[in-house]
């Protein structure tokens, strides 16, 4: 199972290389998303007997991660055809293998059990997704894809270092290879205190920087700005969650040898510094793609903060993957549908979308006021339990800044955002004969729904999938392996998921 | 040939690299120092295990043929010899070179290495080879420059991860080389598109996004 999740997106990728129809090429994308979300349902019903010496497998965390990467891609893949008709003029060819090779890496890490299985899935995520940011094909789409490359793969190189300093950590303790998580888990004891804290500090830059962590997140308002809206979706909610997943395999090595306090003060400095950073270039940002990039940091910064807050705010990070996710590809989508109804992603050039594409100028909307955290939607529910989690567990003074933080972020959004859905319109619009269909909205509606809906009900068996999954980032391992997990969450038993 | 002649070869090479100015050069060096680095686990007499002769071949394989292939087709596409007015001239990058290097050997001095690694310079060689990547990197403008600089960078990291190339797994460390091999091959086509786009590959012009 384990491998036909990663093989059968890469053979469809193999496929649609093949397949000279472009129509039919289009349409294999949201076969091969429906397919794959379904094998991961059943595969989903083993998370819990993973061996502890496998290569591949599933395990609460990866298949957390997993799921949210897998229904992102449905999203975007029901979306994708009714683009690529409208770009007629692009060669989709390379745009639809691309995309197909990246869910099959994706699987691949989110099923790596070893760290250097899953740094190689990670930089060939890299290099699989690069093509997707050079889809338009002029100058400013070739400088982003450029910087993308550079800088991830620095980036990543470093997240190798430290791999290898992890190993040597594991070696010098007397621990050899194989280094699989679980055993690395185990036996953290045994690691050597400064090659891990080394390696730590290592992984969390280089991943860091695929995630888009402030500073390392020059590349992304470039790359996001100048994708496709469906890329903008697919890197924002999928490979920064592959690079986020990376990090908190290492993370939870690191808690688990007792380095936690020192791993978790850099994630909390790291996410405050990345939403300050954030909400400084999202005043006055006048692209609204270049706003969604920023957001993007943003909401990695609550990924980290979350997590180094610890306890129950590592849970709710987790949960915010998910919300952050499918908000950000309604936002996303609805962008890029008003950029193709303007031909342009900057004000004034682009206002007053509520009139002339309606759906998607709503949905723009209601995607903002959700990721911003407004009730029922689900960032709402994981923004303010990392805060509740940050105020009542002694750092007061990081939850305070983290909501003076959300507020700022909001205010600052909140100009372009209106602008762009309700401003006057100027003379300078441009028309194009876009306009909002039936297939260029329903997926991203069905987004905002299950965002909405996460927002109030989680479903018993994602509950468990979660609760164990922030059982592992915080470093435990669960209770005898290959036995049935118990219900009752260890880490929740007083705060039920919804409030 | 005792593995820290090849270190030492190694690090000059560094030297040398950051002092050049004609691309073609670069790479050659770029060849050289990754068929030392192939080389090291011989020399450290480690021949006589099965996957570790494989590793040999894979690294000098990808490093010093395939990869230079790849960078030597860019430049006949590219038409580019020199690198012209660097950010860091040649002079302040071979004492910055240097410095690092000085660096490297302290730094590598706080960090404890097991008993019994007969290899002293490994681990200040790395550090020293990955801060010459990271120099190219920020101090050249043409891009294929900039590919060279990245090569360095990760055979640094080779260099360290020989340390452990006793019980690395070979899957992993064909792993990493094909990802190298693949990343190389994917900027080399970026390249090419920088060239037709802008009439050079000048870094230059990769400026016009910004807030």
């Amino acid at each position: 199972m384990a491998l036909l999740l990663i093989a059968f997106p890469l053979l469809a990728a193999l496929v649609a290389y093949l397949v000279d129809s472009s129509t039919l090429r289009a349409r294999m994308l949201p076969a091969a998303g429906t397919l794959h979300l379904l094998l991961l349902m059943v595969a989903l019903r083993h998370w819990d007997s993973l061996p502890v010496n496998a290569w591949l497998g599933l395990d609460a965390l990866g298949a957390w991660v997993l799921l949210v990467i897998s229904t992102l891609f449905c999203i975007c893949a029901f979306y994708a055809p009714s683009y690529l008709v409208l770009r007629v003029d692009r060669d989709s060819r390379i745009f639809c293998v691309s995309l197909l090779a990246f869910l099959g890496l994706a699987s691949l890490l989110a099923q790596a059990r070893h760290p250097g299985v899953a740094w190689v899935a990670m930089e060939t995520t890299t290099l699989v997704t690069a093509p997707l940011i050079y889809f338009n094909r002029n100058r400013r789409s070739l400088e982003a894809t450029w910087k993308y490359l550079l800088i991830g793969s620095v980036g990543i190189a470093l997240a190798l270092l430290g791999t290898l300093f992890l190993a040597y950590a594991a070696h010098f303790g007397g621990l050899e290879e194989p280094l699989h998580y679980t055993r690395l888990m185990e036996h953290a004891d045994m690691l050597s205190r400064p090659w891990l804290r080394a390696a730590f500090v290592l992984c969390l830059v280089g991943y860091g920087t695929k995630m888009g962590l402030a500073p390392l997140h020059t590349w992304k308002p470039d790359a996001y700005g100048e994708t496709p809206g469906i890329v903008g979706a697919l890197l924002a909610g999928g490979v920064t969650s592959c690079a986020f997943l990376a990090l908190l395999r290492i993370y939870g090595v690191v808690v688990a040898a007792g380095e936690g306090r020192f791993a978790r003060e850099l994630l909390v400095g790291f996410g405050i510094l990345s939403m300050v950073w954030a909400m400084v270039f999202l005043v006055r940002q006048l692209d609204f793609k270049r706003m969604l990039a920023y957001s993007s940091v943003e909401h990695m910064g609550i990924l980290v903060f979350g997590i180094g807050i610890g306890g129950t705010a590592a849970r709710f990070a987790l949960f915010h993957l998910a919300a952050n996710a499918l908000v950000k590809s309604v936002l996303f989508l609805s962008a890029g549908n008003i950029h193709r109804s303007y031909s342009s992603k900057t004000l004034p050039h682009v206002t007053g979308a509520i009139r002339r594409t309606p759906v998607s100028g709503w949905l723009f909307l209601l995607g903002f006021l959700a990721i911003t955290g407004l009730p029922p939607f689900a960032p709402f529910i994981s923004e303010f339990n990392i805060a509740a989690g940050a105020l009542t567990s002694g750092h007061a003074l990081a939850g305070a800044a983290f909501l003076v933080l959300l507020a700022g972020i909001f205010i600052a959004m909140s100009e372009t955002v209106l602008q762009v859905v309700f401003g006057t319109p100027s003379h300078q619009r441009v028309r194009t004969p876009y306009s909002d269909t039936v297939a260029t909205t329903a997926p991203l509606i069905v987004a905002l729904g299950l965002a909405g809906l996460l927002g109030m009900w989680l479903p018993k068996p994602m509950h468990t999938l979660l609760d164990q999954a922030a059982l592992l980032v915080n470093g435990s391992l669960p209770p005898g392996k290959g036995s049935p997990v118990p219900h009752a969450s260890p880490i929740l038993t007083v705060e039920t998921h919804h409030e | 040939m005792s593995p820290d002649f090849l270190i030492a070869l190694i690090l000059l090479s560094n030297f040398t690299l950051v002092a050049t100015s004609r691309v073609n050069k670069a790479i050659q060096i770029a060849v050289i120092q990754g068929v030392l680095l192939g080389l090291i686990p011989l020399a450290m007499g480690l021949g006589r295990h099965p996957h570790i002769l494989f590793m040999v071949a894979a690294a000098i394989t990808v490093k010093g043929w395939l990869i230079p292939f790849l960078l030597r087709r860019a430049i006949k596409e590219v038409q580019i010899h020199r690198e012209v007015d660097p950010y860091i001239g040649y002079t302040v990058s071979l004492m910055l070179c240097a410095l690092g290097t000085g660096l490297s050997l302290i730094l590598a001095h706080v960090l404890p290495l097991k008993g019994g690694t007969q290899v002293i310079l490994l681990v200040p060689a790395a550090l020293a080879t990955l801060f010459t990547g990271f120099l190219m990197l920020v101090s050249r403008r043409k891009a294929l420059t900039q590919v060279v600089g990245y090569l360095i960078l990760e055979n640094g990291i080779y260099l360290f991860g020989l340390l452990l190339v006793e019980d690395m797994p070979m899957l992993v460390e064909t792993g990493i080389l094909l990802d190298l091999f693949v990343g190389v091959f994917v900027m080399g086509i970026v390249i090419n598109h920088i060239r037709t786009a802008f009439d050079s590959t000048d870094t230059r012009h990769l400026a016009e996004l910004k807030d």
